[in-house]
Parts: structure tokens; C-alpha cells; sequence
């Protein structure tokens, strides 16, 4: 029995192949009914992402359970020769392969390192494999372990903290003058993608009314439709200045578009209530020099993007101890699989019989007093046989479902019945297998869910 | 005993001071944190001990004297200062505020401590409540001053457009304009009531008189309602209204202690 996790992403495969082994929502559990009648994999959970195609899957045997997927790979996708794709597929076993859960959970693997969307993808592939009866009680473990990792690295580290984009780096600018962007007012001077992204991104934080400005005042009206915004003419604009809170610049032009002396204007008007101005166009639109004004706070797209590079230096210093977790938790993992392989549970499930029956002989020989070596010897038989009848049905089982997919299972309950394990955790109320270290507050909210 | 509490109170604040000016330039978020906010709290609780037992020493309220003047105005900075930390969370206040209480408790203390007992005309209900309006002023001006200062610092991080750890600790200009404004708009209905209490209270008594204290008071009332009448008219917000904080608080520590040492008039502190 062995973890694998099988698949591509965005470092390994270029877009044009990760779209076409993609598996949509709607493909899914038709995809995993498929996967798991596959002979010799046993639990199976599909991560498909835009980022990421993957099959974390238990397996019999690595390159069997390896060449089984990449099977799966060729009867789902057509149009592309196995040789394009199979370059760009990578294959995780053992300890490698539960790490890289860990750390797709952990958002360690992601294009953008921290970025929040992933942990649900993965919860959400991991629940419909779970409906599709998918996944067992390895897998089961592995996604609720990998999950709770993902919320320890989230609450531990800094990973997640600091825009590492243009347009969030805005709004955390404008949060820092503003405090709350409710009921502020936008100026949106020109267009363009990331100034568009920027406005939608104010929107979401709160900003109320959006004026938008373009050469062409049909483009104007047309952005203003989409923001619910106010459409204005051109030489509209220095009228309304007074009025933006904040102000976006993004016009082809290849002069200042806004100069000191209209800003100077603006803040009176404005009784010095503080103006952010973001000028992301390429050449600048607006006078550099208009930062000199008090309560003015002019950032350009250079600006900006050093907040983000510098937020990204971060996140991967904090991706360092976010790889500390990683590794700690998967020792905790291993000793929870160690204890799941049939054979060490046969021999610990014998030496306790063992230690029992010699203890108990011990005992009752000490209390009759002399016997004769005959006595001795048919009340150890007795003993022995004892023992031996008891065990031999389940050790039987336990031999015959070691090589099938029950095998953990199995062994789980054995150590359990028999209370095999040398420190026994003290859990009365315990039910369900997939649910340990309770110490863990990570997992404890996953598990309340 | 209560010079023990004192001590003790003093070692707390300047533990908490030492604690919270390395949670200032500690680069992660949340080290001292915690240690600086206790050792404030639990130096309060000795603090307020160390007052009441010389109340009962004493057996009066004492705020007459200077150094009496400058515990109570300690006492009542970081009581503001916990209740704003409750209210709102600007933890980073407590580097700014805890430093000037700790400096307000020591030089209170330097000065000469002995409880003597006040004359008549002192020693009457309306003294306490004038002089007590008249300090919890100045703490309110003390915050906007301390606010004014962060408001600086922060708006000149945000133009240098340099965003170290202090750029990520100190809270968005708008909520320390507001508590600016809050504060001056506190301190100068406490400074006013204070002033109309005394000018009652002295009017019964002695009569008003021009002497420096009042002269200073009235000066600074009259800064403060121009700061304020400023900001709704013509819009002395924002960095100008940080200026004006400090250079108000300025004027309020002449009068609180530079009066006192330089003119021994009648209304200085004993």
C-alpha cells in the first residue's frame, strides 16, 4: 500500500496542455467512479484547478498505481499525443507525496505563494470524493490532516497577509489614509485593465460612488455601466476633482494630465481633507511633483509594484516556517500510517496475547502452590490454546485483508479492539478514525464544520 | 507601604514602557504585544492602590500639589489609554503614551513628595473638581499631542512611501485625525467647566486677579477654541491639525509646570 499524488501544473505544463487534462466540475464524479474501478488503486481524490491537474491516489504499488493513472489521463483526454503531456507529469510517492498535499493545502505550491483560493478547491475535491466513496480511511486522514496544516500555516505565519498585486496594493494604500473606505468617492481618469481592476477592487472595500472619465465618453459611459458609476466628460474632470477621495489615472496620454496647480485647487476646495491619487499609466499622467502638496498622496505604478515585490520577498520568508510546519506535521502523520500496515499489527497483537496469557499463568500457578510438572504443563496448554483458538480467526482476516484495499482499515480497528498501541491516547468518545490530535485547534474548527 | 506600591508602579511602567517601545520596532506583529498591555494594566492596578492609600494617609484628596498634580495626570493617561486600547485597539498608542507617563510619574517624583497640609482656601470641593477638570484636560490634550505625533510620523512614512514596521503598526491617518479632533473637542469642555468652576469658586473666595496661571489657561482656551473653530471653518484637519495639537500641548506643560517654577504666585501648586 502506498501514497501517490500523479499530475502537472503551472510550473511543469504550460497552459495549453493543463486545459486540455482539466476535469470541469460537472466531469468530476463520473471521473472518479472511473478512477477508482481502476485495479489497484484503492482511494483516489482528483484535484483539477486552473493552476493544477492532480490524482492523489493509494495504490497498491508506485509504478503500477503510476502507470494505472496515466492511463486514466489517456481514456479522459483526446486530442493531445501521450507523449505531450506525459513530460509534464510528475509523480510523488511515500512521504513526497503526502508533502506535496501538505503543501498544495498550504498554498506553498501556488503560482501566487499564500493566495487563499486553493485550500478550498482542495476541501471541495476532497468532499466530492469523498460522496463518491472515493476515498478511505488513508485519504480521509491525509485531506483532514492537510487541511488543518493549511490553517496552522495560515494562523502561524505571515503567509497570507500583504497585497502581492497592483490593484490590492491600492486599496491597502487607500485603507491606510482613509481607515474605511465606506461611503468614499473614485475618480477614474481613463481606462484600462488594471485600473479597472483597481476601481472593482475599491467597490468591493466599499468605495460608493465612481465617476469615470474617458477621451471617448462612450467608453465612459460603457465602464460606468459596469460600476454603477456617474459617466463624465473629459473637461469635466478638474470640476469634480474636489470631489474624489480617490484618484485613478490611466490615460494614453503622454503629458500630465493632471498638474500641481489642479490639485492645489482640489485641496482647498477639499478643506485639506487628504486626497490618494494612483497613477498607473506609462508615461506618467500625473505632475510627480503634486506629492509635494500637504495631504496629497500621489503613487505611481513603480510604487506600487515595490509594495508588491517587497510583500512577496515576505511571503516567501514566511514560506520557510511555513515549510517547518509542513515537515512537523507530516511526522505526526507517519507515526498514524506506521501503525496502519498489517504485518507490525499481527506481531503486536501476538506478543500482547502473549504477555497475558504468561502474566495470568504466572498468577494462578503462584496461588495453587506445588504441582507436578505434569499439572504445570496442562495448565500452560490450556492457556496456550486458549489464546491461540481466540487469535486465529482474526489474525486469519488480518493476513488475508493485508493485500486488499480494507487492509488499513482493518489494522485500524485491530489496534483499537486490542488497545495495541503503546501510549493509547485516552479518547472515550472517539468515533470516527479519520479525526485525531484533538490538541490541534486547526483541526478541531475543521472538524466542527 | 505606599512608597512601595509607588516603586512598584514605577517599575511596571517602565517595564511596560521598555515593552511597548519594543513591540514598536519589533518586526513581527504580535511579539510584546501582550507582555507590554499587562504590565500596563497591572501598574495600573498599583497605581491606583498607591492613590487611594494616600488618600486615606492624608486623609483628603490631594491634587494641590504638584507632584500630586503630575500622578494624577499619569494615572488618568494610561486609564485613557486603556480604555481607548479597549474601544478601538490602537495598541501602538501605549509606545506613545506610556513613555510620557512614566516621564510625567518621575518628575512628579523628583520634586519634593512630603504630604503638607494645604491651607483653607485649598482645602474646599470646588478646588478638587476645578483642578481635577483642570487636569483631565490636559490628558485629553496630551492625546491629541501624542495622536498629532503618530499622525506625523505616519503621514510622512506614507509620502517617503517608505512601509517599514512602524508604517504597518501605526493605524490609517483618518482614525488618528478623528481622535485628534475627539480629544481636543474633550479637553477643551473639560479646560472650559474647569475655568468656569475656578472662576466661580475664586470669586467667592478671593476675587479674580490676573495672575500667570490664569493669564496661561486663558491663553491656552483661547488657542484651543481658534484650533477648533479653524477646523470646522476652514478646514485645519489633517497634518495642520497635528501641528496644532503639539504646539497646543506645548503651551499646556508651560503653563502646568513652567508657571509653577518660575512664577510663586498664589495659584501655583505648593
Amino acid at each position: 500500500m502506498d501514497i501517490i499524488v500523479v499530475g502537472l501544473n503551472h510550473r511543469t505544463a504550460p497552459i495549453e496542455i493543463r486545459e486540455k487534462l482539466s476535469i470541469s466540475d460537472a466531469q468530476l464524479r463520473e471521473a472518479l467512479i472511473r478512477l477508482k474501478s481502476c485495479h489497484g488503486i484503492d482511494e483516489g481524490v482528483i484535484l483539477s484547478t486552473c493552476n493544477r491537474v492532480e490524482i492523489c491516489a493509494v495504490v497498491q504499488q508506485v509504478q503500477t498505481g503510476f502507470q494505472r493513472i496515466k492511463e486514466f489521463f489517456e481514456d479522459h483526454h483526446t486530442g493531445l499525443s501521450a507523449d505531450e503531456w506525459n513530460a509534464c507529469l510528475y509523480l510523488y510517492s511515500a512521504d513526497e507525496a503526502i508533502r506535496h498535499v501538505f503543501r498544495v493545502a498550504s498554498s506553498l505550491d501556488s503560482m501566487v505563494i499564500g493566495e487563499p483560493q486553493v485550500l478550498g478547491q482542495l476541501k471541495e475535491a476532497f468532499d466530492t470524493a469523498m460522496h463518491q466513496k472515493a476515498t478511505g480511511v488513508i485519504l480521509n486522514k491525509v485531506f483532514r490532516k492537510a487541511i488543518s496544516v493549511a490553517k496552522r500555516v495560515r494562523t502561524e505565519t505571515k503567509i497570507a497577509e500583504n497585497a502581492v498585486s497592483i490593484s490590492f496594493a491600492a486599496v491597502e494604500l487607500a485603507k491606510k489614509i482613509f481607515g474605511r473606505l465606506d461611503g468614499k468617492e473614485a475618480l477614474l481618469v481613463g481606462a484600462g485593465e488594471m485600473a479597472e481592476l483597481a476601481v472593482r477592487h475599491l467597490v468591493d472595500n466599499g468605495v460608493q460612488k465612481v465617476m469615470i472619465t474617458t477621451r471617448n465618453f462612450d467608453n465612459a459611459i460603457d465602464l460606468a455601466k459596469r460600476f454603477d458609476g456617474i459617466p463624465l466628460r473629459m473637461e469635466e474632470f478638474p470640476r469634480v476633482l474636489a470631489e474624489a477621495d480617490i484618484l485613478i489615472c490611466s490615460t494614453g496620454a503622454s503629458h500630465y494630465v493632471i498638474t500641481e496647480e489642479h490639485i492645489d485647487k482640489a485641496i482647498q476646495r477639499r478643506k485639506n481633507r487628504p486626497i490618494f491619487l494612483i497613477d498607473i499609466s506609462v508615461p506618467r499622467n500625473i505632475d510627480p511633483h503634486v506629492n509635494r502638496i500637504d495631504n496629497v498622496f500621489l503613487y505611481d505604478i513603480d510604487d506600487l509594484q515595490s509594495i508588491v515585490d517587497t510583500n512577496l520577498e515576505g511571503r516567501q520568508k514566511e514560506a520557510l516556517k511555513a515549510e517547518e510546519i509542513v515537515s512537523e506535521e507530516l511526522i505526526t502523520l507517519n507515526k498514524w500510517l506506521k501503525s496502519l500496515e498489517v504485518v507490525p499489527t499481527i506481531t503486536a497483537l501476538r506478543t500482547k496475547a502473549e504477555d497475558i496469557r504468561r502474566i495470568e499463568v504466572n498468577k494462578f500457578l503462584s496461588k495453587l502452590g506445588e504441582l507436578t510438572p505434569d499439572q504445570r504443563e496442562t495448565i500452560e496448554g490450556l492457556a496456550a490454546s486458549i489464546v491461540n483458538k481466540l487469535l486465529h480467526s482474526p489474525l486469519v482476516v488480518l493476513k488475508d485483508e493485508a493485500r486488499s484495499e480494507n487492509g488499513a482499515l482493518y489494522a485500524e480497528a485491530v489496534r483499537r479492539l486490542f488497545n495495541l498501541d503503546k501510549d493509547p491516547p485516552q479518547r472515550p468518545h472517539r468515533a470516527d478514525s479519520g479525526k485525531e490530535d484533538e490538541a490541534d485547534p486547526g483541526e478541531e474548527s475543521v472538524t466542527r464544520k | 507601604m505606599n512608597a512601595l506600591f509607588f516603586k512598584i508602579t514605577l517599575a511596571l511602567y517602565f517595564l511596560g514602557t521598555l515593552a511597548f517601545l519594543a513591540y514598536l520596532l519589533a518586526g513581527k506583529k504580535e511579539t510584546f504585544s501582550r507582555f507590554s498591555l499587562v504590565t500596563t494594566g497591572i501598574g495600573f492596578a498599583f497605581h491606583t492602590i498607591t492613590l487611594i492609600m494616600r488618600m486615606f494617609e492624608s486623609g483628603y484628596v490631594s491634587l494641590t500639589h504638584l507632584s500630586d498634580a503630575m500622578d494624577f495626570f499619569a494615572w488618568s493617561l494610561v486609564m485613557v489609554f486603556l480604555l481607548v486600547e479597549l474601544r478601538f485597539h490602537i495598541h501602538v498608542l501605549g509606545s506613545f503614551v506610556l513613555p510620557l507617563a512614566l516621564i510625567s510619574l518621575l518628575s512628579g517624583a523628583v520634586l519634593p513628595a512630603e504630604i503638607r497640609s494645604p491651607d483653607t482656601v485649598l482645602h474646599r470641593a470646588w478646588v478638587y473638581v476645578h483642578t481635577a477638570m483642570a487636569l483631565l484636560g490636559a490628558v485629553a490634550f496630551a492625546i491629541a499631542f501624542l495622536v498629532g505625533v503618530m499622525y506625523l510620523i505616519q503621514e510622512r512614512l506614507l509620502k517617503s512611501k517608505q512601509f517599514n514596521n512602524l508604517y504597518n503598526k501605526l493605524p490609517s491617518l483618518d482614525i488618528l485625525d478623528d481622535l485628534n479632533y475627539k480629544a481636543v473637542i474633550l479637553g477643551f469642555g473639560l479646560l472650559t467647566m474647569g475655568i468656569i468652576i475656578g472662576a466661580w469658586g475664586a470669586g467667592n473666595v478671593s476675587g479674580w486677579y490676573w495672575d500667570p496661571r490664569e493669564i496661561f489657561s486663558l491663553a491656552i482656551w483661547l488657542f484651543y477654541l481658534i484650533v477648533l473653530h479653524g477646523r470646522i471653518t476652514v478646514g485645519w484637519r489633517a497634518k495642520k491639525a497635528a501641528y496644532l495639537a503639539i504646539i497646543g500641548f506645548i503651551g499646556v506643560i508651560v503653563s502646568f509646570v513652567g508657571v509653577d517654577l518660575i512664577w510663586k504666585g498664589q495659584h501655583s501648586f505648593l
